[in-house]
């Protein structure tokens, strides 16, 4: 569904992010890792069209420029690592920002914000101020308005993630992923979230891309692409590899 | 365009009753400042005088003298001060909104000093037989090219940044200030008069030309402001969050960059500058019923006005027969308002 055949974006002079045959199918779940500075953050923000970029990104075959603000709305969600609100909205409130984009009748659009919220968790605090909210409830609402937003497209919407999991708790995390993957699943969602957790992405992605110097390294199934001889060369550090004993998966320590 | 009903969003059932407060306050302190000053006028008849005076019938048995007191002194100043407390208080509720910040007000920004700026030089240059059309648009011109100067010195590729818009908005402020005191060192005595008083703000110089100019731009900012509502209220998140949901941020900035600036130079032109409306009210509605800009628009202009009609009554009565300029009143209530803000800001910030 996004196809990436070549983007280059510069700071000042220097060019920090250099992509090319950058391929996301619709209804994985696909993680992009790297060291810190490799680009994940850039490569994220230049598809959301947060940072100018030149080359092309085409979605659903369609060059992402070329689409009408409100279409592209409804077909690319982007949950922000985290956010600040200088007035007192409810969670609510915020979740129902998502209906921006949408054109819904009062009746689906208290709904739809029903079902969300009770999707990520979050029903128990509509009614209480955003800014008193935890950092990871405050994500949870976050991914609600998102998931809102995208309720509406009509082919299969793309849902970018920078660090869905850095506040959450052990169960939240746990439950997030299982989310999103499920939004893979069943509603062929393509997502696209940045991870520094590796035994995450080996436990709950499909696909995995390996960014370092700003350029596309390696990609494929996490377990292939994450050996510990592959992480020592990206990261510098090589570490223990352990089969886990009941449920037979690989696990990094 | 869409329109919200989560429980707790629209607050409809608040919303009426809060419209109905205040319609009903600005209806009975229309009334009553109609009536009391330096000449009290008995109630039935200072109201009967206005329908006289507006449908040519001949209900009240007030005296000449005293039906042009209500119908050309006190009525006009009363629907000045209405409308520009409304155009204020809105202004300020759309700054505070676009700059994702409680504290932002026309004033902080500069917009109030380039508008200033404008009406001083067509005070103090220009002949007095051109004030009345020059004035305004002095003033709006000098709110403009302030706004737009600020602008594009905050404007980075990323967007504009709050810190460097408020920054230049301070430095604008200081040259603003110098300029005008240049001009008053080089006015003669009765101009330099009418420069002090008019920057303290006052609401007498209410000429019809003024009001209608007023009631124009009162209505069409309203309607401009409320279309844009649930565009300022994805803003909140964040300009980044605000373009992923679809809106054109960049344009959707300039917009109301230049529908505050109309506001506030046609608000400075007529009264001076009235300082802390454009902070207070949007504050207390904020307070009351939630920061949703759907509700919190119209209700800031309602309170807006109030609180104008109020200060102004305060002004022309607290040292009758003379009077104070308003834009004192306004002051005294909103900088200790402004230093609470701050504070209660302070200590929510500090557990963190």
């Amino acid at each position: 569904m996004l196809s990436i055949p070549n983007l280059r974006c510069k700071a000042g002079k220097k060019t920090i992010l250099s992509i090319n045959n950058f391929q996301l199918d619709a209804g994985q779940f696909n993680a992009i890792i790297g060291p810190n500075g490799a680009g994940k953050s850039t490569l994220l923000k230049a598809i959301s069209g947060d940072i100018p970029s030149s080359g092309r990104i085409n979605l659903h075959g369609l060059n992402l420029s070329k689409w009408t603000a409100l279409e592209r709305a409804r077909h690319v969600g982007v949950l922000p690592q985290s956010s600040q609100l200088s007035f007192p909205f409810t969670a609510a409130e915020v979740v129902a920002l998502g209906l921006t984009p949408l054109s819904l009748s009062q009746r689906e659009a208290a709904l739809g914000i029903q079902q969300e919220m009770k999707r990520t968790d979050c029903s128990h605090l509509a009614d209480k101020p955003y800014p008193l909210l935890s950092g990871g409830e405050k994500q949870r609402v976050q991914l609600a308005r998102v998931l809102l937003q995208l309720s509406q497209a009509m082919k299969p919407p793309l849902l970018l993630l920078d660090e869905p999991t850095s506040a959450q708790d052990l169960g939240q995390q746990h439950s997030l992923l299982t989310l999103t993957k499920e939004l893979c699943q069943e509603n062929s969602y393509g997502v696209l979230a940045i991870f520094h957790d590796l035994n995450q992405v080996l436990h709950y992605c499909d696909h995995c891309y390996v960014l370092s110097d700003g350029e596309l390294q390696q990609q494929g199934k996490p377990s292939e692409c994450l050996t510990p001889l592959q992480i020592e060369t990206y990261w510098g550090y090589r570490p223990e590899l352990a089969h886990l004993p009941i449920s037979g998966r690989i696990a990094f320590i | 365009m869409t329109t919200f009903s989560v429980p707790g969003f629209s607050s409809d059932y608040r919303f009426r009753l809060a419209t109905y407060i205040l319609v009903s306050l600005l209806v009975a302190g229309s009334g009553f400042s109609l009536i009391s000053g330096p000449m009290n006028l008995p109630s039935t008849e200072g109201m009967l005088a206005v329908v006289d005076g507006l449908f040519g019938t001949q209900f009240s048995h007030l005296e000449h003298f005293q039906q042009i007191v209500v119908m050309e002194l006190r009525l006009p100043r009363l629907l000045l001060a209405m409308m520009v407390g409304a155009i204020l208080a809105q202004c300020g509720a759309v700054m505070q909104g676009l700059f994702r910040n409680p504290l932002a007000d026309p004033g902080i920004v500069g917009v109030s000093s380039g508008a200033a700026v404008g009406a001083v030089i067509a005070i103090g240059l220009l002949p007095v037989s051109f004030a009345d059309w020059a004035i305004p648009s002095f003033a709006f011109l000098g709110g403009l090219l302030t706004t737009l100067l600020v602008y594009s010195l905050a404007r980075s590729p990323n967007g504009t940044s709050v810190l460097m818009l408020l920054l230049a908005g301070v430095a604008i402020s200081a040259f603003s200030g110098a300029l005008i005191g240049f001009i008053s060192y080089f006015a003669d005595d009765q101009k330099l008069r009418a420069l002090s008083l008019w920057q303290m703000g006052s609401l007498s110089g209410a000429s019809s030309a003024n009001l209608w100019l007023c009631f124009i731009t009162l209505i069409c900012l309203s309607l401009a402001f409320q279309r844009r509502a649930n565009s300022l209220n994805a803003l909140v998140l964040g300009e980044a969050e605000a373009r992923h949901l679809g809106i054109q941020v960049e344009s959707l900035k300039i917009q109301l960059i230049v529908l505050t600036a109309i506001g506030v130079g046609i608000a400075v032109a007529s009264s001076g500058i009235i300082g802390f409306v454009g902070l207070v009210v949007p504050h207390l509605i904020r307070l009351s019923l939630g920061p949703n800009h759907i509700t919190l628009l119209p209700l800031s202009g309602l309170c807006g006005a109030l609180l104008l009609l109020l200060s102004d009554f305060v002004a022309r009565t607290i040292v009758q027969p003379a009077e104070l300029p308003v834009g004192l009143i306004t002051a005294l209530l909103g900088a200790p308002f402004f230093l609470a803000i701050l504070i209660q800001q302070r200590s929510r910030a500090l557990p963190e």
